[in-house]
């Protein structure tokens, strides 16, 4: 099967990605030994592997980003020039970051003309371009409206655009970088639907990932990375979850196990609550040694129920309680008082200054408080302490007190944010999407806190897109959608099945959907 | 540690020979130009005096650039603060003669540094409110500011002995700061401006506050989930760095000329952001760098005299190392690899 337009002729059936002995180091650590692999024509290969395990470093060397130590790139039999990204892209080799790099103030047309016409030409072929991107987005099924600007798009569309914008270029060997990160559900078994037909229409496609589902879903092969190495291959069809989670972390996980509990008095009760237009009339009521799972595709206006009960946001109507009281709405101080951990959705810009350090992440929320100030002055010895101690029991990884929070993985900042919110043994935590991005090691480490916080006595309000982690873990469950709740069912009494139906909104008052 | 001092070093050092070649241009060895300078600066116990007088309002406006650009508030606007800080200095100092000096003195300083306080206010509520851009608005209100002061030294506050010259009634003599060397220039205000930014180095590193208006400038969302009054602490700090600058404009009144004239700053608030920059906004790193530009401004006067190359070498000088300062902390944060 011929690639897509005028890519570099290939006549031989071998490998058209040949991957020989790539070895990066970056100072003292070692991200890439010695990998080697092949991609087949028509192929989709999955890269498996933790966060941190040296897959991006291994694509970005196959794109041009990096320069190898040692080990060279060969595309359909020639020998890619190292550092070089032009010479990737005109060997047919296109690349979808996980973080997008589009200009969101240009047209989705313009963001894929972007670098394929001379900054001296006079004039810019439009129609042509036009012509010839709707030409691709009918052939792959990627429609995006050609003159939207890329700001107004969703993020799954984005990524259509990016991927687009790798076609255009005369890509027939596709690597993408975590292309479920940022997607929901709902929009991942899309791209996997595209995905296939691009490998049908004889594409090669590279898949980085660590989510197990989506690589057993998605790919022919499956190649797994673990500390910069190569540590297995195997084809989908014969391997599982549980092998392929093994040899991703290198031991077996342990699931934690969800003990009966015995709910005690009711903690936090909404009667009626709205915010602003995205949030209307929730009901809900969470008692103590209770574990409640809001679950729901995003942007079902999961984020304003975090923010609201982490105190950054306030309602319009309704009533909220916590512990017989007022809840103290947008009152921060007040929470942290009363003692309610939070964890917010993004870690990144809401629970961490990056720039500072690990005890002052630590520390922040409760920096009024004794014994961190005195007389208006930080006790920073106290805090430091503080830190050191949240980094030893919470398992934290990757600096000591005094490292900026950013030198930090994602997991390793999550189990600093809980540790700072499971400390003072909260009676009251809000976990708002706290595994997304994780991998399956941290991910089993905050489930672990989790359930913890709830045998102590805690209400826990999980609030999370994970099926698999809100069945597992929630006593009970209720479920977004359009910004009101679903009543609660027993997680006992709950399936795939009637929590789809839920999700789909089919269980709410006043909202009828053909499901 | 040692990576903190090594960008200020290695820019100065940028800087001085980037403007040897100008001098080269202007027709002098530029060791004998450089030689000049230093000795114009420091070579007598005149010169120290003046150095030290011409640094102590760069400090107060380098104190009042550091302390808003930390917490991000771009607050350009320390030239029209300096200067209404100076006029109301003028305005109330002619309500206090024959008061004594311990009682003029601080409410003067303290009149000067409010009134920098309220101009600041303004351009930052309008960002709270309405999210204006405090550069523009900072920026502009330094021209409003000069004009105003040129209004009303033209007519309400006009010195009547002055001979028709634009200049403000002068400062009752009991407002007269106390010089800290006989028959020199150099008065306490020094003094006050290094206390000042021990003081705002203390206030920064170790409160509460410090913290909190730290947390603001690098991540407002994160500050505001950690409990943090976003809006209160950008307020304080603004004010702060307004009175700042006010109190520049005070000190330089109540120390050096008596009197307000609309060339009683030469560029001192504009300066004030170079020598905060060049400090890395480090409080104490100002004192520093207040003291390089002071060096090079009152050397140069002396260097052109004898040598006959332009002062602006000096205004060029300062601005090439602010060039090199952002060069050099690109190089000391991030390291070049391939």
């Amino acid at each position: 099967m011929p690639g897509i337009g005028s890519g570099v002729e290939f006549e031989a059936d071998g490998p058209v990605l040949e991957l020989t002995g790539i070895t990066k180091r970056f100072g003292e650590t070692l991200a890439n030994d010695g990998i080697s692999l092949t991609l087949a024509r028509g192929e989709v290969l999955a890269l498996l592997g933790e966060n941190g395990a040296g897959k991006t470093t291994l694509m970005s060397i196959l794109f041009g980003h990096y320069t190898p130590d040692a080990g060279t790139v060969r595309v359909k039999g020639r020998t890619l020039a190292p550092g070089r990204p032009r010479a990737a892209i005109a060997a047919g080799v296109g690349m979808v970051h996980q973080h997008f790099s589009l200009a969101a103030n240009l047209s989705v047309l313009e963001n894929v003309m972007t670098g394929t016409e001379s900054l001296w030409s006079w004039r810019s072929a439009r129609a042509d371009a036009r012509r010839r991107l709707d030409h691709i987005a009918t052939r792959f099924g990627l429609q995006v409206a050609p003159d939207a600007l890329v700001a107004d798009l969703s993020v799954g569309e984005r990524q259509r655009v990016e991927i687009l914008k790798a076609l255009y270029n005369d890509a027939d060997i596709l690597i993408l970088d975590e292309p479920t990160a940022v997607l929901t559900d709902q929009e991942a078994e899309r791209l996997f639907a595209t995905l296939r037909d691009m490998r049908a229409q004889g594409l090669s496609i590279v898949f980085i990932s660590h989510k197990l589902d989506q690589v057993l879903a998605a790919a022919d092969r499956i190649t797994v990375i673990r500390g910069g190495r190569v540590v297995a291959e195997r084809q989908a069809a014969a391997t599982d979850k549980a092998e392929l989670a093994e040899l991703m972390v290198g031991r077996t996980i342990e699931r934690p196990v969800r003990a009966a509990s015995c709910p005690g008095a009711t903690v936090l009760q909404a009667r009626g609550v709205s915010v602003d237009t995205v949030l209307h009339e929730l009901d809900f009521s969470l008692r103590a040694g209770e574990l409640l799972g809001i679950i729901g595709v995003s942007g079902n206006g999961q984020s304003a129920l975090g923010q609201l009960l982490c105190g950054v946001r306030r309602a319009r109507a309704g009533t909220l309680t916590l512990f017989d009281a007022p809840f103290p709405q947008g009152d921060v101080d007040a929470l942290v008082t009363l003692g309610v951990g939070r964890v917010p959705e993004d870690r990144g810009s809401d629970g961490a200054i990056a720039d500072m350090s690990v005890w002052e992440n630590a520390v922040l929320e409760r920096a009024s408080h004794p014994p961190f100030q005195r007389a208006g002055f930080v006790q920073a010895d106290a805090a430091r302490r503080h830190a050191a101690e949240l980094i030893e029991r919470f398992n934290v990884r990757g600096g000591g007190p005094d490292h900026r929070i950013q030198l930090l993985s994602g997991g390793n900042i999550q189990k600093l944010i809980l540790g700072r919110s499971l400390v003072g043994e909260p009676r009251l935590l809000i976990a708002a999407q706290p595994t997304r991005g994780l991998d399956e090691g941290a991910i089993a480490a905050v489930h672990e806190r989790l359930l913890e916080a709830r045998a102590n006595g805690a209400a826990v309000l999980l609030i999370s897109e994970d099926l698999d982690e809100v069945m597992r873990l929630s006593d009970r469950i209720q479920a977004i959608v359009k910004g009101r709740l679903s009543d609660s069912i027993d997680t006992g009494q709950a399936d795939a099945r009637t929590l789809g139906l839920m999700m789909s909104g089919a269980s709410i008052d006043g909202v009828t959907h053909a499901v | 540690m040692w990576l903190a001092l090594a960008a200020p070093l290695m820019a100065v050092l940028g800087a001085m020979i980037l403007s040897a070649g100008l001098i080269r241009l202007a027709g002098v060895p530029a060791l004998d130009a450089f030689g000049e300078i230093l000795s114009n600066a420091f070579g007598s116990r005149l010169a120290i005096t003046e150095t030290l007088t011409r640094a102590t309002p760069l400090m107060l406006t380098g104190l009042a650039a550091a302390v808003a650009f930390r917490a991000r508030i771009w607050n350009i606007g320390a030239e029209g603060q300096l200067y209404i800080g100076a006029l109301t200095v003028a305005a109330l100092g002619t309500t206090m003669t024959g008061w004594p000096a311990a009682m003029a003195i601080p409410m003067l300083m303290l009149g000067g540094a409010l009134a920098g306080a309220l101009l600041l206010l303004l351009p930052l509520l309008l960002r709270l409110r309405f999210g204006v851009d405090e550069v523009v608005t900072t920026l502009l209100l330094n021209f409003i500011a000069v004009l105003f002061v040129s209004l009303m030294i033209e007519g309400a506050l006009k010195d009547p002995m002055a001979f028709g010259w634009p200049q403000s009634m002068p400062v009752p003599i009991e407002a007269e700061l106390p010089k800290l060397v006989e028959r020199t220039r150099l008065h306490i205000g020094l003094l006050i401006a290094i206390v000042l930014a021990v003081l705002v180095y203390v206030l920064q590193s170790r409160t509460l506050f410090g913290l909190r208006s730290r947390a603001v400038g690098l991540n407002p969302d994160g500050a505001r989930f950690a409990g943090v009054a976003i809006g209160r602490t950008l307020i304080v700090t603004g004010c702060l760095s307004g009175a700042l600058a006010g109190l520049a404009g005070a000190i330089e009144v109540m120390g050096v000329k008596g009197y307000v004239t609309t060339d009683l700053s030469p560029g001192y608030g504009y300066t004030g952001i170079l020598v905060a920059m060049l400090a890395a906004l480090h409080p104490l790193g100002v004192v520093a760098a207040s003291l390089f530009a002071a060096t090079l401004f009152v050397g140069a006067d002396g260097m052109s005299r004898a040598l006959g190359v332009p002062t602006y070498i000096a205004d060029v000088t300062v601005a090439l190392s602010l060039l090199t300062m952002l060069v050099a902390l690109f190089f000391t944060q991030y390291r070049v690899r391939r």
